[in-house]
């Protein structure tokens, strides 16, 4: 086991060092420079800000800086609010992104195994029909759209919850709920395909044969090893909060870290996408990592050997 | 029908004989023999939802690529005059359809306003006049061109990808496999988002970086099946008879491999689309003045209180097409590979 987690973390590592490496040298490519927008300036100033930003030196000095800073937690300075570290513009940020976030994952899995498991149990009747196509629209429907229908609808015209900004959990649960579709639809999708497959096995006839009951049947032998497999999509599923809470924060103006990420990209805040690439980065490697262990340790049958 | 059987004796049956058995053909295969794709065909015909996402398909890229015949003004000419004018058909009355506006509880016949006469959008138009449907249909043809280059990526790489790794093994595919971990633990949206960046927003930077991400799940999935394969009996016989090994991959591999392949591009087509438009919405994507679903959602979002049709169609023809390829790409799933259903 420890010899397993060394390796995954020496490979997390070796990862984050090639996504640092690769966005550096893809921001050096990148055309114009942030003060390339700025009224005039002599000179004079912009050497001074060039240096101030350590943008004078060669390429691969910088590089050597940058990776030495990131290795002490230190991405260099926001150009877009001056002075700002980025290290605290995305540790400021970082909570109500993992809140909402969180919470949509919970939701949409929680939601997901309950119309997965309906859907599987009432096979091939209007109820497993429905379920479907709960999960086909919640695929298909972009989060954007989504969220804007949930705020107008809920928010505007309800007045159930308050259409934007931050404070409180009353203000998370519209994001929350957009963010929690995509998930919802997946884990419903996969929980069902599972599920159908383990009522049909072996065991689940013996439990049949030996006259236990329904409820019985389903809840200690069915649902629990269907569940297991369900853990391997959890990644994919955290990529799928990733990409929607960039949209979904900015619709309801949620000072997250995807907002922040779209608001960086517009104004060409060089430092602060290199930053918020490698911490998305270095989040999805750990959800990946413990997915990993928690599905070894819950599934007798998957032992971590190597 | 046991009541029948008791009823029937030995003397009902005569054996046939002589010239009679001779001419007989009970060897004869009565139906027609069926290749893969036709008995995949015949199953994917008795799914009704998939049929019908088929038909909305065919007319999605009839109208679509065919924007020029259809499109009932010119998708990028502004008129500043007709700005924000809601659907209307001639001869229809029914609020939404007949060019009237809800301004606080009223219906106002909003093209009698801008004195628009005789002319009419049927979708509408945008804040600056251009009529919705054509941008529509423009926009459609972008999400479907970009879905069929990412298509194209997804075999041309992703594919011969997959069949490289599990099919060399070894060394070879111990490293490429690394790679696609390392590919794997970084969001497929931010490395679009920094290939965009890089090569300034358009349509190139939005097909490359689609590309560049989409292949990942293709050349997972063929490996696996690659690997599966390799041992099998009908290879082993291949190579005992002395075939180079890029043949027995190509001829014998590749075909078996087909369903794997259409199942998961049908899934990447959805995914494209979904991008594509995400992208544009966010500000990256297609660029003014060209529309792209994405775009006008983004427009439309911003008045959606009063203007609530900019944004309803354009969403509901996204949805569409995506709604379309899932259950088409379900569809297919259990066409082409029976097994999967219970």
């Amino acid at each position: 086991m420890a010899k397993y987690l060394g390796k995954r973390i020496f490979y997390i590592i070796l990862t984050l060092f090639i996504v640092s490496t690769i966005t550096f040298f893809l921001m050096k490519l990148m055309p114009g420079t942030p003060l390339t927008n700025q009224a005039k300036l002599t000179p004079t100033q912009i050497h001074q800000i060039y240096k101030q930003y350590g943008l004078d030196k060669p390429v691969w000095q910088q590089y050597l800086v940058y990776l030495g800073g990131i290795i002490h937690g230190n991405f260099g300075t926001s150009f877009q609010f001056s002075n700002q570290p980025v290290s605290y513009l995305i540790s400021s940020r970082l909570g109500p992104s993992l809140i909402i976030g969180g919470q949509g994952m919970v939701l949409g899995v929680l939601a997901g195994l309950v119309v997965g498991a309906v859907g599987a149990i009432k096979a091939n009747t209007w109820v497993d029909t429905s379920a479907t196509i709960i999960s086909i629209l919640f695929i298909s429907i972009p989060s954007f759209v989504l969220a804007v229908l949930l705020q107008y609808y809920l928010g505007l015209k309800l007045r159930l919850f308050p259409i934007a900004d931050w404070g409180g959990f009353m203000y998370t649960v519209l994001p929350t709920l957009a963010l929690a579709a995509s998930p919802l639809a997946e884990t419903a999708r996969f929980m069902r395909t599972e599920m159908v497959d383990v009522l049909s096995s072996d065991y689940i006839e013996l439990a049949k044969a030996k006259g236990l009951n329904k409820v019985g049947i389903i809840y200690h032998h069915a649902l629990r090893n269907s569940l297991i497999p369900v853990v391997t999509i959890i990644g994919p599923l955290a990529v799928n909060i990733m990409t929607g809470s960039m949209v979904v924060e900015n619709i309801f103006s949620i000072p997250g870290i995807g907002e922040q990420f779209v608001k960086s990209i517009l104004t060409n805040d060089y430092p602060t996408i290199m930053g918020l690439t490698i911490v998305y980065s270095a989040m999805l490697c750990v959800v990946l990592l413990i997915t990993d262990i928690v599905y070894g340790l819950i599934d007798p049958r998957i032992r971590i050997n190597k | 029908m046991a009541d029948n059987a008791k009823q029937t004796s030995a003397d009902d049956f005569t054996p046939i004989a002589g010239a009679d058995r001779a001419k007989l053909d009970d060897e004869k295969i009565a139906t027609p023999s069926l290749t893969f794709l036709q008995d995949s065909w015949r199953r994917l015909r008795k799914n009704k939802a998939a049929m019908i996402a088929l038909g909305l398909l065919i007319i999605l890229f009839i109208l679509a690529f065919g924007s020029h015949f259809f499109e009932t003004h010119n998708p990028n000419a502004t008129n500043p005059n007709f700005a924000n004018l809601p659907p209307k058909i001639p001869g229809i009355d029914i609020n939404g359809l007949n060019g009237t506006l809800d301004q606080s509880g009223e219906r106002v016949n909003a093209y009698a306003q801008a004195h628009a006469g005789n002319n009419w959008y049927l979708l509408g138009t945008d804040y600056l006049g251009r009529d919705l449907f054509s941008r529509i249909l423009y926009g459609t043809r972008i999400s479907l061109e970009i879905a069929l280059i990412a298509s194209f990526f997804d075999l041309a790489f992703g594919v011969v990808y997959g069949i490289t790794s599990g099919w060399i093994g070894g060394r070879v595919d111990t490293l490429m496999q690394r790679i696609i971990e390392i590919m794997l633990s970084i969001p497929n949206l931010v490395v679009m988002v920094l290939l965009i960046l890089v090569l300034k927003p358009g349509m190139t930077a939005i097909i490359l970086s689609i590309a560049i991400t989409s292949w990942i799940n293709m050349a997972r999935l063929v490996r696996a099946q690659t690997l599966e394969l390799k041992n099998q009996e009908f290879i082993l016989a291949a190579r005992t008879l002395g075939e180079s090994s890029w043949k027995i991959a190509f001829k014998h591999l590749l075909p078996n491999l087909s369903s794997v392949i259409i199942i998961n591009l049908m899934f990447t087509i959805p995914t494209a689309i979904f991008f594509e438009a995400f992208l544009s919405y966010i500000g990256i994507g297609i660029s003014a003045p060209q529309a792209s679903l994405g775009t006008l959602i983004n427009d439309g979002q911003k008045n959606f209180q009063f203007l609530p049709y900019q944004m309803w169609y354009p969403a509901i023809v996204l949805s569409v097409l995506m709604i379309a390829f899932n259950i088409l790409g379900d569809g297919l799933r259990d066409a082409l590979d029976p097994k999967s259903r219970e």
